[in-house]
């Protein structure tokens, strides 16, 4: 214990002695630079988190007069008219719940067997390879490119199934912008499960094996029981980019400003009121609802992902 | 067989013929809709297409030169801006990663992730376009740039830490100062993650428009201004594609064939620089 505390203070006498006596001018150069060279990577970091905190405090301090003028009346006013200056949000609240949830609903059967076949049965080899890129190009598509094909297909479609069911044929609304939406979150899905699978212990799987499970059983069993936390979490930063895509459910969703009646009915989330209604904001308590609404998303964002990354780092740790 | 162990068999079986049908079906809308994009496309586009400026409604014809223009320009500023900072925070996560200050980084750079793009649109309107008083693709190129860091972040980092240990050592065990070690060992074995990161988030701000919708707003004329508004493909692709026209949304068709193509490219590009440079590791 005292030859590590005489030998550290020898070590720092000398690097002193070799900054200090300036004889030494080139390995004082090298540890200043060396020093320079850290704090200026360190503050590119913190530049980041700068950015991430201005973000928040700009939103928060440009939806103070909105906060002022409407106060909580904002999350449960059903009237949106701008000329009256009267902003209530749950239209948009409800819209951006249902879609989000039903495209969840729509899309979780289909991405759970996409990891699992790519996952468990087919890890390797030309068939994953084909399905892996086939998963990422879906992601890959812009959102714009998918709410033009879903006006010019989905739309029809989706019209001819309401004539038959007698409802109002709109053809846009909740249920189009889910259909859509549940295909771009599913890639997203597929690519997390798919990466949680892979961390299922081989020793678990074996064993459940020269115990004469079948595969299904393992599956059941085994694997999903394993990663049913890791599961959660993917499916919970599904939501969160279901609940912050904008340009296709605009395009999708209809644009009503009420309460969504059915599935069937047009609405509006609060990503899509922003983007169809921002640049044409002209009052400043008007402008300032539009941004609470983009504050309220970051906020809520920000929480899904934060949770869900955590869920999934622990899950790896384990 | 044992009856009870041939309802196994057969569960099993159905099971697995459960997940292939629900993979094939869940492959089934990129078919779709590929198919259907080249199909509206292919017929959109010649050469006129792409030195033309669109025209107004009624006439024959008319091109997308003004959107390949700004989105070439938007994109290009926003790489500018966000490949070096990108490549240097990576660098920072990967090789101070004990640092506490790290961890808060990386933290951020997860939400930065997960922020919806109207919201950074938002933003810089906020801090950009409002200020200065007009659209601009300087403030696009921002927005983009801000939505492209994470990407290349995380890429670079990942392939920083993939080096081993044992070359730095090596290095650092001939004298060699940690920041030089860094410079010229480190970051040049690291190349191919910090290029493939920076392609690949190219492709994904592409087609990005909810953050260009308050901010380059789109332009119907050309413009190599950048202080100016300026158009880009999304932008295009959705201002045509909501019109009731059938010309202009044949413009639309062949834009997102244009864009589709590209973002294709981009993505065969990456895969390409990934698979050949891993092979230094």
């Amino acid at each position: 214990m005292r030859n590590l505390k005489e030998a550290l203070t020898m070590r720092f006498e000398y690097k002193n002695k070799a900054i200090n006596s300036k004889e030494n001018k080139k390995l004082y150069n090298v540890l200043l630079f060396e020093k320079i060279f850290q704090k200026s990577l360190g503050l590119i970091g913190i530049i980041i988190v700068i950015i991430l905190i201005s973000i928040f405090i700009t939103l928060t301090v440009t939806s103070i007069p909105s906060i002022n003028h409407l106060g909580v009346k904002f999350l449960y006013g059903k009237a949106w008219n701008p000329v009256t200056d009267e902003y209530g949000a749950l239209p948009f609240l409800i819209g951006t719940l249902l879609t989000s949830l039903l495209a969840l609903i729509i899309s979780t059967p289909f991405a759970l067997s996409t990891a699992i076949f790519l996952g468990e049965y087919y890890p390797k080899g030309l068939v994953s390879n084909i399905f892996k890129n086939i998963i990422e190009l879906l992601a890959s598509i812009p959102s714009v490119i998918y709410g033009f094909w879903g006006m010019v297909i989905l739309v029809p479609i989706v019209r001819n199934l309401e004539l038959k069911l007698h409802v109002l044929p709109y053809g846009v609304g909740i249920l189009t912008s889910s259909v859509i939406l549940s295909i771009m979150i599913m890639p997203y899905a597929v690519s997390l499960s798919r990466q949680v699978i892979s961390m299922v212990p081989p020793a678990l799987k074996e064993g459940a094996y020269s115990l004469g499970a079948t595969r299904f059983e393992v599956i059941r069993k085994i694997i999903i029981p394993y990663i049913r936390s890791g599961l959660f979490a993917a499916i919970l930063l599904a939501l969160g980019r279901a609940l912050g895509e904008t340009m296709a459910v605009t395009m999708l969703i209809g644009n009503s400003h009420y309460i969504p009646k059915s599935i069937f009915s047009p609405g509006n989330t609060m990503a899509s009121v922003i983007a169809n209604e921002f640049t044409e904001a002209t009052g400043s308590v008007y402008l300032s609802v539009l941004i609470e609404m983009g504050l309220l998303l970051f906020v809520v964002t920000t929480l899904i992902n934060i949770l869900g990354r955590q869920i999934i780092k622990r899950f790896i740790l384990h | 067989m044992d009856k009870l162990l041939k309802l196994r068999f057969y569960k099993d079986k159905l099971f697995k013929s459960g997940i292939i049908l629900l993979t094939l079906l869940s492959t089934v809308p990129l078919l779709l809709i590929l198919f259907y994009i080249v199909k509206q496309g292919i017929t959109a586009i010649n050469w006129d297409f792409f030195i033309n400026l669109p025209k107004p409604v009624g006439e024959k014809g008319g091109g997308i030169l003004n959107a390949l223009i700004g989105s070439g320009i938007i994109i290009f500023i926003a790489s500018l801006i966000a490949i070096p900072f990108g490549a240097i925070a990576g660098l920072y996560l990967s090789e101070y990663s004990r640092d506490k200050l790290a961890y808060w980084v990386g933290l951020c750079v997860d939400v930065l992730q997960g922020i919806p793009s109207i919201v950074l649109g938002i933003i810089i309107y906020l801090w950009i376009v409002k200020p200065t008083g007009r659209f601009s693709a300087l403030s696009g190129s921002i927005a983009l740039a801000i939505m492209m860091l994470p990407p290349i972040i995380k890429s670079t980092e990942e392939t920083l830490k993939l080096i081993p240990g044992t070359i730095k050592e090596a290095s650092l065990s001939l004298g060699v100062p940690y920041y030089k070690t860094i410079l010229r060992i480190i970051l040049p074995m690291g190349l191919s993650g910090i290029i493939s990161g920076s392609i690949l988030s190219i492709s994904r701000v592409a087609g990005e428009t909810a953050p260009l919708l308050f901010t380059a707003f789109g332009n119907p004329f050309i413009t190599t201004n950048i202080l100016k508004p300026m158009s880009s493909l999304p932008l295009l692709i959705f201002n045509y594609a909501s019109s009731p026209y059938d010309e202009w949304h044949k413009l639309a068709w062949g834009a997102s064939f244009v864009l589709i193509m590209l973002i294709l490219f981009l993505n065969i590009v990456t895969k390409i620089l990934e698979r050949r440079w891993k092979i230094q590791f």
